[in-house]
């Protein structure tokens, strides 16, 4: 022991930094650090020089020419005289609106099997149990692409749709619905939509505080549904109806007027969904299994009931658990959409990484685009978890 | 007697009972747990169960806070009976505390948050109010400056007391006590006694199953041996360990005595 300490002070300065605990860690940094920045340096610069050789430079030019291609389904204003940048746009126009429905329909579906798999009712514990399992053994490009085939393929052409109520046609064109145009008393029902909004947090607050104060319960819930949905619903009604709905008609061979929902869209949104969502169900599953049988019966035996059981004992202590890997399956769902090119829904790897690479040649700087593109949703989507499981995780510990 | 007169003795004898168990008899699936169990707990009587493992205890006392089904027979606590009302039930559980084994309490919520809880949710007492009376028995269980810690930075016997905290706070007329000490180390089962102790001095309805037996012979009015699923033996304390009538007992308490 006492030899120990007394040779320490010989041993050489080398030794000594790299057996330090901080320093070692330290110093593995900078080393890591400094490999990677040379690889990309040289990484960079053989690109820039090959590229040089073969008569290419980098520019960001060409987003402002004209893309000269035309685009099914656009969120805004595009044709084929607009700018490949406008093309960029909306390819992540396209992302987003299906990454969110997309998260939407998944979540609520994926939380509905966890449910029901944990369900003692036999038949529906097992029906969840085998789609969960079909589901998520099944590549996902191969539901996308099953769902588009059904859709073109087995429903009829626009002359023989199937109509829904003379307002909806479903086609293998697409689902033809009405389309909205808003009379000017409309923007008092969205009004007063918002404003149940405002006045649901406002009021959660408050029935918190009277809570506290003098133990009083308000059906929070319910109060809050009537103000964000009843309310606006019944002012609908009253103000007399204020959206014209444009019904689609079949002109000639196809149906005009209304809005369509475009197949490749819709395969793409329902089978993304549907798949991420078995993985969402075994997720919830698996962290409300995770909470043990004895929590729920001491809260039972304290006189709570079975609905105050699963908000206030088993719910949050089960989110904890599942936030993370559902944070995993929103990342997933938003990449596993750029699948979208294989039936042609123009995403943004079918628009700047596809026709607009392919027309310019600009291969270097569309891919980086579309990479950072990614890399921001995932960013962006990440550390909204991140911030979220943080807050319930404060609340906890 | 008449009919009559036989029901109002029923209704003032169940105002002396805390606890009447009649003719009860459960199983799981096939297998029949309690067999033909009669028990009567008058108020603010304090009763110590043991028995080998297995021989349905805990089944037992769960069963008179319904946290366990019981098939045939008679359960009335403190006046109401229990069936499948579900409004029986809450009425039942929210009037009988129960302290189990591994303390079950809520590891997201701090000690304070544990115990206010039930009064908040259930009895719709003001926070302040729940606070306060919360701060009352933590202190009586004697860890009043751990109030905001998380259970799982507390050591096992405090957690116990926590747990008795807890359930205090809700004011019970009978506390169900399922092991509490047998998942302690040695020097914490004492601290939990004695908090357990103190609390037999206050006149409160205890059931509690232990194997504790120096504690039986200082708190219990009366110990209950069971084996297989029956009440074999119950007598008073002295009577119970110096006298035991059936070898059952008699070899039970040589086991537990001698180890
Ligand atoms: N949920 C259940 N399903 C089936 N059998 C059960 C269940 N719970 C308990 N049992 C059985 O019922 C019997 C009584 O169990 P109980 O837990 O009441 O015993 P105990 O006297 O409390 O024993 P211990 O001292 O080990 O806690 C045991 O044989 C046990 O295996
Ligand atoms: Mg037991």
């Amino acid at each position: 022991m006492n030899e120990a300490i007394a040779s320490q002070p010989q041993r050489n300065i080398v030794s000594r930094l790299w057996n330090d605990k901080e320093t070692r860690s330290v110093i593995i940094q900078i080393i890591a650090f400094a490999a990677i920045f040379a690889f990309f340096f040289f990484m960079v610069r053989n690109a820039i020089s090959n590229l040089e050789s073969i008569g290419k430079d980098i520019s960001l030019d060409f987003l402002s020419q004209p893309s000269s291609y035309d685009i099914s389904q656009s969120l805004i204003e595009y044709s084929s005289r607009s700018t490949h940048f406008r093309a960029m746009i909306v390819g992540i126009l396209n992302t987003l609106l299906v990454a969110v429905f997309g998260v939407i329909l998944a979540t609520l579906v994926g939380f509905l099997l966890g449910v029901l798999r944990l369900s003692k009712n036999w038949l529906t514990n097992k029906l969840a149990y085998v789609y969960i399992e079909y589901v998520r053994n099944v590549p996902v490009l191969l539901h996308i692409l099953l769902l588009h085939g059904i859709i073109v393929h087995a429903l009829p052409l626009p002359k023989n749709a199937i109509n829904l109520g003379d307002t909806a046609f479903l086609t293998n064109r697409g689902f033809f619905i009405p389309s909205p145009s808003f009379e000017p008393l409309f923007w008092v029902v969205a009004g007063l939509f918002v404003a149940g909004i405002f006045f649901s947090i406002w009021f959660s607050r408050y029935a918190h505080k009277v809570q506290d104060a003098t133990g009083r319960h308000y059906p929070v819930f319910w109060i809050n549904l009537g103000a964000i949905i009843g309310i606006p619903v019944l002012a609908y009604f009253i103000l007399g109806s204020p959206i014209i709905w444009e019904i689609p008609e079949l002109k000639g061979f196809n149906y005009r007027g209304g809005m369509v929902v475009r197949p490749e869209f819709v395969a793409l949104w329902i089978a993304l969904s549907l798949y991420t969502a078995a993985f969402i169900g075994e997720i919830v599953r698996a962290g409300i299994s995770a909470i043990s049988w004895g929590q729920s019966e001491a809260a039972a035996a304290l006189g709570l009931s079975r609905g105050r059981i699963l908000n206030l004992v088993v719910i949050p202590q089960a989110l904890r658990i599942i936030i993370p890997p559902l944070t995993s399956q929103y990342l997933n769902l938003t990449k596993n959409s750029s699948l979208a090119i294989a039936i042609g829904y123009m995403d943004i790897v079918a628009t700047i990484g596809g026709v607009t690479l392919n027309q310019t040649g600009r291969e270097m700087e569309s891919m980086t685009i579309v990479l950072l593109l990614y890399l921001t949703f995932s960013l962006l989507i990440s550390s909204f978890m991140n911030w979220y499981n943080k807050r319930i995780k404060l609340v906890e510990r | 007697m008449t009919e009559n007169a036989q029901s109002t003795q029923a209704t003032a004898s169940s105002e002396n009972y805390a606890v009447i168990i009649r003719d009860m008899h459960k199983w799981y699936g096939e297998f029949h747990v309690l067999k033909d169990v009669n028990l009567n707990v008058t108020k603010g009587e304090k009763i110590v169960i043991c028995g080998p493992s297995g021989s349905g205890k805990s089944t037992m006392i769960r069963c008179i806070n319904a946290l366990e089904e019981h098939q045939q027979g008679d359960i009335i606590v403190d006046g109401t009976e229990l069936t499948n009302d579900l409004k029986n039930i809450d009425a039942v559980r929210s009037e009988v505390g129960m302290v189990f084994q591994h303390f079950n309490l809520f590891p997201h919520l701090t000690v304070m948050e544990n115990c206010t809880l039930a009064p908040i949710w259930v009895r719709k007492t003001p926070k302040a109010e729940a606070d306060s009376l919360a701060m009352e028995y933590l202190e009586r269980v004697k860890i009043p400056d751990q109030a905001n810690k998380y259970p799982g930075q507390l050591s096992g016997g405090q957690q116990q007391r926590v747990a008795i905290a807890r359930s205090l706070c809700m004011r019970p007329r009978i506390m169900l006590f399922d092991e509490p000490t047998s998942a302690l180390d040695p020097e914490m089962i004492k601290e939990v006694l004695d908090v357990m102790i103190e609390l037999a001095s206050e006149g409160i309805t205890m059931l509690c199953v232990t194997h504790e037996m120096g504690f039986a012979k200082t708190v219990a009015d009366r110990v209950i041996f069971m084996d297989g699923g029956e009440i074999i033996e119950e007598n008073i304390p002295d009577e119970f360990f110096d006298n035991p009538q059936h070898d059952r007992t008699k070899l039970f308490l040589s086991q537990i005595l001698n180890h």
